[in-house]
């Protein structure tokens, strides 16, 4: 199979751009397969953050010296480019975080503690990473919620049977638009309008869908949305959430200091507009540029290219795994490549995730074993842990191919 | 870099496939404890029945093995409760900090020329064989895996402090 009928991007030239994956390890070609949890960062990200350093640093919204200007201008040029990215409506909807997580937990603080009270339901899934739950849990431990849960088919998808009987009153849902261990799609829009007709808000953890997938926050009707920058080829230390204007605008500011004020005496403050309100002290500059760049990159592949390339390899990958390792392989969430992203928990017979990984580590092939930090989710699928192969930009058939020989290589290796 | 022969001697393939000491003991007069690997979900259930003899001296009469992980964490369940089944906790407390050791002695070794530990290393309660626990010497040269290795004998160290406690 000739790798250019077979994907919408030019993996070839795409790698070029990504110089940490020319590696060899122990005279092996470096086959990284771990983008889920983080993925590497092109030449153009490194170099956007570089210019920054050498050319044009200050602090934001501060300075008066062109520099200072000029590194303003980069760090809110970095928003408008992300607004854009997921068109929104406006880029004051946009505030930067330290990562995913962070983002989530701005809504449960703030949105949560100013409008949840004692005895009132919040509706979560069993398909969510820890980041989508803990901040609830707390809130709900603190204010004494009521917390539901969304149930997961077999096949690792949200089982939506009740969805209307859950969603009766309660006052908020939180769930994720893609799983990162089964890879599920998550139906936003019945969600969205399940949890509207409820009167209920909405919170999307995209942390694995935005790096992967279109999106358009407007149409999806949601009200708040979170991903993190290090999965899409942006740095770490920098994350996004969405917001409706109308409920940011109403909501109390997360965290308090320089940045985020319009006025402070000595009786109290006076917060600024949006989006400084929620960007107290100062921001991650550098690493909002490079998650600039990370989108302009991104955009230059265009999102459609990109699912179609991943949907393309997760076939592939689904089927040659199957076809080589056949019942000593089980492959968990849905069969239809066309619902699911490109995530593969793999569970090999009579081997622990933790050696099929250390295994593959002799190959140079990175994966990651464990709970990904799904436990409820894992639990149900009956796994304490799962070997984990995901997909990116960068990736193709040949390291599809280099994983199911690894595999067999393990299989054979702990083969009773 | 060291090949998977090194991390996974024969010995540890086989009690990882034919585990010693497997299963539940009733609780009581078992004690009954829970130990886990937060990285990456191993878990090592023990039950442990110790008794006092004659002269007060509080031996580990009986000793079972639940739950599940990767090979190196089960192998080493496996071989410590082969180790300390019939060993007073003194012994046991005495062979888990010649295992440690051995696993922390070659931690500092990592990068270095690999060469094994001298007598100046060796500790003082070396004269307490490992047995087949020296297979899991290689697992040194692999430090994510170290924790896989231990968690058993942290758990084993949390049963006799509950038990001290109680
Ligand atoms: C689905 C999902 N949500 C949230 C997160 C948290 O992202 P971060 O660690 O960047 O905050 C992750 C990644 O670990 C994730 O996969």
């Amino acid at each position: 199979m000739s790798d250019d009928t077979v994907h919408g991007l030019d993996v070839t030239a795409i790698r070029k751009d990504f110089p940490i994956l020319d590696q060899l390890q122990d005279g092996k070609r470096l086959v990284f397969l771990d983008s889920a949890a983080s993925s590497q960062r092109p030449n153009q990200v490194i170099a956007a953050m570089d210019d920054l350093y050498h050319h044009s640093y200050a602090n934001v919204h501060r300075g008066v010296y062109q520099m200072a200007e000029r590194a303003t201008n980069a760090y809110e040029s970095a928003r408008r480019r992300v607004a854009r990215f997921i068109q929104a409506p406006s880029e004051s909807e946009v505030v930067f975080t330290k990562n995913g997580t962070e983002a989530i937990n701005l809504v449960s603080n703030s949105w949560g503690r100013a409008n949840l009270k004692p005895g009132d339901a919040i509706v979560l899934t069993m398909l969510e990473h820890h980041a989508n739950i803990v901040p609830w849990q707390m809130l709900a431990a603190e204010l004494d919620l009521e917390v539901r849960w969304i149930p997961v088919t077999d096949d690792g998808r949200l089982d939506l049977t009740e969805l209307d009987r859950r969603m009766d009153g309660a006052k908020l849902l939180a769930f994720t638009a893609m799983s990162n261990v089964t890879g599920a799609l998550s139906p936003g829009d019945q969600l969205v309008a399940a949890a509207r007709s409820a009167g209920a808000v909405t919170v999307v953890d995209a942390c694995q869908w935005v790096p992967h997938l279109p999106i358009d926050v407007s149409a999806l009707g949601a009200d708040f949305v979170a991903f993190t920058g290090h999965k899409m080829l942006g740095p770490t230390g920098i994350g996004v959430l969405w917001g409706r204007e109308a409920l940011l605008d109403a909501m109390p500011p997360f965290l308090g200091g320089g940045g985020m004020i319009l006025n402070v005496t000595t009786e109290g403050f006076v917060t600024d507009g949006l989006p400084g309100k929620f960007e107290a002290g100062t921001p991650p500059i550098a690493e909002a540029v490079g998650l600039g760049a990370a989108v302009d990159y991104l955009e230059t592949l265009g999102m459609e290219a990109v699912r179609r390339h991943e949907v393309e390899l997760t076939a592939y990958a689904l089927r040659k795994l199957t076809e080589d390792l056949g019942d000593v392989i089980t492959i968990h969430g849905p069969a239809e490549p066309a619902t699911r992203g490109g995530v593969l928990s793999i569970e090999l017979e009579g081997v622990h995730a933790h050696d099929v990984s250390q295994v593959l580590d002799t190959d140079a092939i990175c994966i990651r074993p464990g709970h990904h930090c799904a436990k409820p989710l894992m639990r149900h699928l009956g796994v304490a842990a799962t070997a984990r192969a995901s997909f990116y930009v960068y990736n193709d058939t040949s390291d599809v191919d280099a994983l199911a020989a690894a595999l067999i290589k393990a299989r054979d290796f702990f083969a009773i | 870099m060291s090949g998977l022969e090194d991390l996974y001697r024969e010995i540890i393939l086989d009690h990882y496939r034919s585990p010693r000491n497997r299963g539940q003991l009733d609780t009581p007069p078992a004690h009954r404890t829970e130990g886990f690997n937060p990285l990456c979900g191993d878990e090592v259930v023990l039950y442990v029945e110790v008794e006092s003899d004659s002269d007060g001296v509080e031996r580990v009469t009986d000793i079972k093995v639940d739950g599940q992980g990767c090979s190196i964490s089960q192998s080493s369940a496996s071989m410590m409760s082969a180790a300390v089944k019939g060993k007073t906790i003194e012994e046991a407390n005495a062979l888990s900090s010649t295992f440690k050791s051995m696993m922390s002695i070659h931690e500092h070794d990592i990068g270095g020329d690999g060469s094994e530990a001298g007598p100046a290393n060796e500790s003082p309660t070396a004269e307490l064989p490992l047995g087949d626990l020296e297979a899991l010497r290689g697992v040194v040269k692999f430090p994510v895996r170290i924790k896989c290795a231990t968690l058993s004998w942290n758990t084993l160290a949390q049963v006799f402090d509950e038990l001290a406690s109680s």
